[in-house]
């Protein structure tokens, strides 16, 4: 399977691709990309915007928990704090004792602060800084391998639990009375994102992981007219963006995951001018 | 069969040019087979939702306290009161959003038996911006099918939910996007998704704004329709005691628990009813109270 993607790949008559880690690096855009055009949607939908953002930098303290206790995989360590930090806030999100995004900041503050303190010990964080701005061209194969299964994990999820989590979103009073198994969903989903903000935050980075959720699903919301075209721009802009962002990180010599943003972020202001002119 | 729900007056025959006659006779029949299909259960007067002695409490103050009720089919049964009175508290319990003490079930007296209370509910307004990207179809169908919103529509349900909204007098409404909706038309697709499947017990939240004196009254009217032709009973949340005073078969008065109950004349002439509203203008014979 990834022979033959690589394979058509060498068929592009493009310069960069003779590098086999540009060659990796296409192919982890080409489906993180539609991911996280996915999953912003959501994100979008219900506002938590502030929440998956809560949730990348959570990676410090589930790596710093995973150095803690000498886990040799800190992967699985950031994976399981993650979707125990995401279920925790969920929880407190909707006991509406404070506002929820003072919440949310608390504990991501909390959780970086945390993070931060271990890691740094000894003078050691250089180590780690990495995790910051993330590096694409550093995917392996087998990496390529998981992220592709956890698209596929997605797409079935989408749509077992799209009709239920947008009905959540809108009025979750009336998605219980149609007897929509609310809490069940929305932790679902939360555990969801934070798995994916965790297998894909090496490669993006802590600091632009959330632009690349939100950025696509808001640029899509301020031209689509419905679910569909909602879905279906905002996929699009995330691996037009993606894809545009890679090349254009090769030729200027810049990190990728920022080139991506900035993409994502001028279509973002090219369709909301686009909405101010048409739709007023 | 008659039958024409013409909420705002500039429904599908509201309004027709000369020569579109054929037209409107065709949606006529196709009105009238919808109504054959979806409607014809004619309210029994046996089926009752019972609540008993129900008490909801949060922390350590009690919200609700000995609140006993019994709800006919075919009956439209309103609820009024302040402010923080435990309106919507009431509501939660029944929707099982809170947790109660108590009884709340669905009870048919011709045998005594309990059957599976199916509620249907009408919230007050929506989480939904503007230029939400949510079209009629997608919020119907959301709520009330598993078939995944997010891609290509099914040609069948797409019909499907036309002949649900025609019910209100939303079919046109159908391709809209939900945020333009005005607020009487959002009314409509809510009850749309409220009734489908048909529930035991409708539950209305009335929104205090967005919709002015005449989609109140055709809001009214469309539950009294309602309420003859489907077996349900409906429990509505007022805050227009003129408008309830006029439609209501039952008032309930609530401030944390039932002070009144009966027909809306008794209760508003009530001694408890003048406590909780004062004198200020709210006695259905004066004009413009209790907003």
């Amino acid at each position: 399977m990834m022979e033959l993607v690589g394979k058509v790949l060498d068929l592009l008559p493009l310069e960069f691709l003779e590098y086999d880690f540009m060659k990796y690096a296409l192919m982890a855009v080409l489906i993180i990309t539609p991911l996280f055009g996915i999953l912003g949607t959501m994100i979008v939908n219900n506002r938590m915007a502030f929440f998956s953002d809560a949730l990348g930098h959570s990676a410090f303290t589930g790596m710093a928990v995973g150095v803690l206790f000498g886990i040799g995989n800190t992967n699985v360590s950031m994976m399981l704090f993650a979707v125990v930090f995401a279920l925790l806030l969920n929880f407190i999100r909707h006991k509406n004792i404070v506002s929820s995004d003072t919440v949310i900041s608390v504990f991501s503050s909390l959780s970086v602060a945390v993070g931060l303190a271990i890691l740094s010990k000894n003078g050691n964080f250089s180590k780690y800084s990495a995790l910051m701005v993330g590096d694409i061209l550093s995917i392996t194969p087998g990496e390529i391998r998981s992220l592709f299964l956890i698209l596929i994990v997605t797409l079935v999820f989408w749509c077992v639990a799209y009709n239920g989590l947008h009905s959540i979103g809108i009025n979750s009073s009336l998605a219980k009375s149609k007897g929509i198994p609310v809490k069940l969903l929305d932790n679902a989903f939360v555990v969801l994102v934070a798995l994916i903000v965790m297998l894909s935050i090496r490669w993006v980075g802590i600091l632009i992981i959330n632009a690349l959720l939100i950025l696509p699903a808001a640029a899509a919301r301020n031209i689509a007219a419905d679910n569909r075209e909602y879905h279906l721009f905002s996929v699009m802009i995330s691996v037009f963006s993606g894809v545009l962002g890679l090349i254009l990180s090769y030729y200027l010599n810049v990190a990728a995951g920022p080139m991506l943003v900035l993409v994502a972020a001028i279509i973002f202001f090219i369709t909301f001018l686009a909405r101010r002119l048409f739709r007023g | 069969m008659k039958k024409e729900m013409k909420p705002d007056g500039r429904g599908t025959q509201g309004i027709r040019i000369k020569g579109n006659f054929v037209e409107e006779e065709k949606q006529a029949v196709y009105k009238k087979n919808v109504y054959k299909k979806l409607l014809k259960i004619k309210p029994c007067g046996f089926h009752r939702v019972v609540i008993d002695k129900l008490r909801v409490k949060a922390g350590t103050t009690t919200i609700l306290e000995n609140v006993s009720l019994s709800i006919a089919c075919g009956a439209l049964t309103v609820i009024i009161g302040k402010n923080g009175a435990g309106k919507s508290t009431l509501i939660k319990s029944i929707l099982k959003e809170v947790s109660y003490e108590g009884l709340i079930e669905f009870r048919d007296l011709k045998d005594n038996t309990i059957g599976n209370l199916r509620v249907g509910y009408v919230p007050q307004h929506l989480n939904i911006e503007k230029n939400a990207p949510v079209s009629v179809y997608d919020l119907v169908a959301a709520y009330t099918t598993n078939v995944p919103v997010f891609l290509r529509k099914s040609r069948k349900l797409y019909e499907e939910i036309r002949e649900r909204l025609s019910l209100f007098d939303g079919e046109t409404l159908i391709d809209k996007q939900v945020g333009d909706l005005s607020g009487g038309e959002l009314q409509r697709v809510l009850l749309t998704i409220a009734c489908t499947p048909v529930p035991n017990l409708l539950i209305l939240d009335e929104p205090v704004s967005g919709i002015d004196r005449n989609g109140r009254k055709l809001f009214y009217k469309i539950l009294n329709e309602l309420k003859q032709q489907y077996d349900m009973s409906i429990i509505l949340v007022s805050h227009d005691l003129e408008l309830t005073a006029e439609y209501a078969d039952s008032v309930v008065l609530l401030d944390r628990t039932v002070l009144k109950e009966g027909k809306a004349k008794e209760v508003m002439a009530s001694e408890e009813f003048r406590e909780v509203f004062g004198y200020l203008g709210t006695l259905p014979e004066h004009k413009g109270g209790g907003e």
